[in-house]
Formats: structure tokens, sequence, C-alpha cells
């Protein structure tokens, strides 16, 4: 049995316009989006902000109800078993809320421990060892408003572990943390799996998902546009090439112009520093570069390289031509 | 546990804990200035405690409806309903912190009146006044844990707790005795604790029989709760639907 099921998710929002004249619109924020995890397993789902991915975690773990689709964790369908479905997993998500800032990081994980239910006879113990899984010991009896950014992520971290559950969900856990905290965090999500315990990841950092999942599934405006392993999404760019090119503004249409060059796989922009950067996927065997400079309109060019695709060429490409 | 966090939380803001104390002054002043006509100690011990019922029920009121919404602007509504225990177990506590809270604005409001309008208190029964009080608090907890089911489903809600702060003082007989209010407004006075509760208070202190109108304050708090987990899983089962346990 899988560890966690979702079948043609679906979540649709209204929102209304305008005070005399309302008007209702529906937004898709989830469209049928399916998976299976299997225990033990660290999944990632990976895509950009507004994708869906927070949706639907949060569908999975009954915060909300899907338009439509059935889901089940550990066997418990959410909508309908929503307490069995509670009491075997653990949530964390990204950024400084989510904790109770008045109270100390101890009194935080107590309060959490007592409606997790972990018997008064183990919070002791258990909050002690997680605080050092942490790294927090020394810190604990600290109200949390003097918590750092990092520490308040920990003590998400160590909250979600209280109850020992076998299924975890971990929304962008890194989320504006410092490279030596996120590092951090990340050594302490690849134990978990080493634990036994199946863990579905939510973020928008390709490495991060490359560095820890076992399988990766990439949600674009609600909708999966790829699953596999890294191995398997490296495969499809592995043999082409990328040029990348830095412009001091680029020109309007040039991003149609060079889609529509022979050999080309997928175009993007992205705003690096002063400069734009335009970022070709083409097929190995092309050598497209003065092609593609032809279609910058005499623009300002910078740096102009061609190198191998990476697995976050493979996640910017997907998510382009969504 | 919960009770004791969440009393923990609410104590420890120096600002909500200046206002507990301040505020009262306030009510315990109006009280009196309306009162003094009046003669005798008895009045001045009436509007006294009165006043203090209206600073407890003005914690209550006033925190209980902004308590869901605190909980959202916290990030912790979303971690407490995908807590496995029960939100009802939750939230109770919750309320009944914030009532407890109510307790400072009580005591502050009597102390006013001792120090700054010379009103002795002088209880008759001492022990039932003190089990008066707690009951008042509990069903002050009970009523708050209704008003906080029922701010679950929508994110503005709370601003209704206000609402419901001031006609209370009147319909609950706090400073005007209920035979001077219309007669269609009895019922609803009846249908509350603090009705029932304030009632208790007076008699427990000036030397009446507090007990039953402490068992109907008791009563109608228990009431009150069994309402709130009547409705409870519909209103989540709807905050879910509508995505309205989150700020966004």
């Amino acid at each position: 049995m899988a560890a966690i099921e979702a079948e043609a998710l679906h979540r649709t929002y209204k929102t209304h316009t305008g005070t005399l004249r309302r008007k209702t619109k529906e937004i898709e924020a989830v469209r049928g989006v399916s998976f299976a995890i299997e225990p033990g397993e660290l999944f990632g789902l990976l895509g950009p902000n507004g994708a869906g991915k927070t949706t639907t975690i949060k569908m999975l773990i009954t915060l909300l109800l899907p338009t439509a689709g059935t889901a089940r964790v550990l066997g418990f369908d959410v909508v309908k078993d929503p307490y069995e479905v509670r009491k075997r997993i653990g949530y964390v998500f990204g950024g400084e809320r989510g904790v109770y800032e008045r109270l100390s990081g101890y009194d935080n994980l107590r309060y959490f421990a007592e409606l997790y239910g972990v018997p008064p006879k183990e919070q002791k113990r258990r909050i002690e060892e997680l605080l050092e899984l942490v790294g927090l010991r020394g810190r604990e009896h600290e109200r949390a408003e003097g918590y750092s950014r990092g520490m308040k992520q920990r003590l998400h971290v160590a909250r979600g572990l209280l109850h020992d559950p076998k299924v975890l969900f971990l929304d962008e856990p890194t989320i504006g943390l410092d490279p030596v905290g996120a590092r951090e965090v990340r050594a302490t999500i690849a134990s978990l799996t080493e634990a036994g315990k199946t863990v579905l990841l939510t973020t928008h950092y390709m490495f991060e998902a490359d560095a820890l999942c076992d399988r990766i599934a990439v949600i674009s405006q609600g909708s999966i546009v790829a699953e596999g392993t890294p191995q398997d999404l490296k495969r499809g760019v592995a043999e082409g090439a990328v040029v990348e090119v830095e412009v001091y503004g680029v020109p309007g249409g040039t991003v149609e112009r060079v889609r529509e060059l022979g050999g080309v796989l997928a175009v993007s922009v992205e705003e690096r520093e002063q400069a734009q950067v335009l970022v070709v996927q083409t097929e190995s065997e092309a050598e497209l570069t003065h092609a593609i400079l032809g279609c910058l309109n005499g623009a300002d060019v910078g740096r102009v390289s061609r190198r191998e695709p990476t697995l976050e060429d493979a996640y910017v490409g997907l998510v382009a031509e969504s | 546990m919960g009770w004791l966090f969440h009393f923990k939380m609410i104590s420890r803001s120096a600002f909500e804990g200046f206002g507990n104390v301040i505020y009262p002054l306030f009510f315990a002043t109006v009280a009196f200035f309306v009162f003094q006509a009046g003669n005798g100690p008895r009045t001045l011990l009436y509007a006294s405690l009165g006043s203090a019922v209206m600073g407890m029920w003005s914690s209550v009121s006033t925190t209980a409806g902004g308590a869901m919404q605190r909980e959202r602007w916290w990030g912790t509504l979303e971690l407490l309903v995908a807590a496995p225990r029960h939100f009802a177990l939750i939230l109770l506590p919750v309320t009944l912190g914030m009532a407890t809270i109510g307790l400072y604005s009580f005591a502050a409001t009597l102390l006013w009146g001792r120090f700054l309008f010379g009103v002795h208190l002088s209880i008759v029964h001492p022990v039932l006044f003190g089990l008066s009080i707690v009951g008042t608090v509990l069903s002050f907890g009970g009523l708050g844990f209704l008003f906080a089911v029922s701010f679950v489903r929508f994110r503005a809600a709370w601003v209704l707790g206000n609402l419901f702060e001031y006609p209370v003082w009147l319909i609950g007989g706090f400073l005007v005795p209920l035979f001077l209010l219309p007669d269609w407004v009895r019922p609803i006075s009846w249908a509350l604790a603090p009705t029932w509760g304030m009632n208790a208070i007076r008699e427990a202190a000036l030397g009446g029989s507090p007990l039953p109108d402490l068992l109907l304050c008791l009563g109608l708090g228990a009431l009150y709760v069994a309402l709130g987990l009547a409705v409870l899983e519909r209103v989540l089962s709807a905050a879910r639907k509508r995505g309205a346990l989150s700020l966004s």
C-alpha cells in the first residue's frame, strides 16, 4: 500500500471582484494532480510560486477539502477520516509564523506535545531529544520571539517530529534561510528517511530536490508536468545544450523569435543583478548561437556561453513550456 | 495544559496587562458616578460589583471574538486544526484562559473602588462569593467558546465580539437592574449566563441566596459549550472547504 496516494485532486477557489456589482471568479489552483508515494520514500513536489504545491499539501494534511478527486494517507481518506490521518502525520512549513512567540521554545514544544497526544511520561525525553537533533539545546527556555528565522524553522521541524509520525509533510522548509541554516535543515531532512519515515517535500529549489529526493514531480499551474527520479528528469535534457546570453534589456518579441528557430527546445529569461540572461535549451547537435544573437536586434550583449544542461534547466524548461 | 499556556501567553503582554488594570478604572468611575446619587454603602457596593463584572465580560467578549483571528495571524490556527486532538478540546482551554484573565479586571475594579471611592467590600458569604466568581468565569469561557466556534468560518467575524460587549453590560444587569429594562429584553437577559453570574456574585456579597443563580449560570455555560460542540464539525468543514483557516 502506498503511504500517500493522490488521485485526480482538484481544488478550485472562488474569489469576488467589485463592490456594488459583485462578480464571482473561479480559480483552479490544483487541476487533476495524481501521484503515489511509497513508504520510506522522500518525494519532492517542485514548482514555482503559485504552482499549487502548498494547496496540494494542505489537501493531503486535511486543512483543505478537495473540490474533486481523492487522497489517502496510510490508507485513510483525507476527507472522511481526517482525525485518523492527523494522528499519523507531521506538518512543517517554512517562515517565521506558526510559533507562539510569547512562549519559550520548550513551552511551544510542550504545548504541541499535548496536542499531538505524546504521553506525559515521554514528553520531556522526546522534547530534549528533538532539541538536540535540531540544535536548539541551550536556547529552549528563551521566548520564541527572540529566535532568529533559522531557529524558528528548526523549532518547526522539532514540532513536526514530536509524536514520531510515520509521514511528514514539509512545505518549503528552507525558504528564507541563510545557506548555513538551510544546509542544516536539509541534513535533518535527509536523516528522516534513514529513520524509515515517508516524506513529501515541496520546494522551488531544484538543487534541493535533486540532492534530497528519491523522486520528483514538477508541478506548474496546478498540474504535474513531469515525474520521475532526478536521473530520469536529467536524461530528458542530457543530450541537449544550453546557450546563455547576458543581455542589458531583452527587446520585446525576442523570446518568440528565438522559440521559432529550428532546434530550440525551450526559452526563458532570468533576472540577474544588472542584466537579464536569455537561457535557450537546444538540441545538442544544433549550433544556434549566431542565430540567437541575431534575434536580439542589436541589444547590448555581455557574456555568451554554451554548456551542458542541468536538472535546473530541465525544470525551467518544463515550467516555461507548460 | 492548554489553559495554562494560553493564560501564560495573554498575561505576558505588558500592553494587555496594563489595559486590564487601567481599563477597569473607567468602568469603576462610570459606575460610581452613576450610583453616587443613590444612598447607602449597598448601592455603591452594587455598582462596584457590577463594574467589576463589566470588566470581566469585556475581557472575554473582545478577546474570544479575536481568538481565532489571532491564531490566524500567528499562523497557528492551521496547526491546531491539523492536530489529532479534537478541536473542541483545543479551543475550550483558549477561551477559559481568556476568561481567567478577566479576573485581573475584576480584582482591579474592586481595588479602584476601594482606594478611589472608599467602597468597602464586606462579603457576607465569602465562600459562595468565590464560587460565584469561579462559576461566572467558567460560563464566560463557555460563551467565549461559542463565539470562537462561530468565528472560525469567517476571517473578519472577530469584529462581532466587540459588538456584544456593550449590550451585555446593559441586558446582563451589570449596571442597571433588570426590572428597569423593557419587558421584551428580559427573556434575552435570562438566556445569558452573565446575567445569572452577576446575580450570584451580588447575592453572595450582599447576604442573599446565590445558589440558584449560580446553578443557572453554570447550566447556561454548559449549554453554550454543547451548542458549540454541535456546530463545530460543520463549521470546521465549511472553513476547510472555503480555505478560511489561513490568512490567504
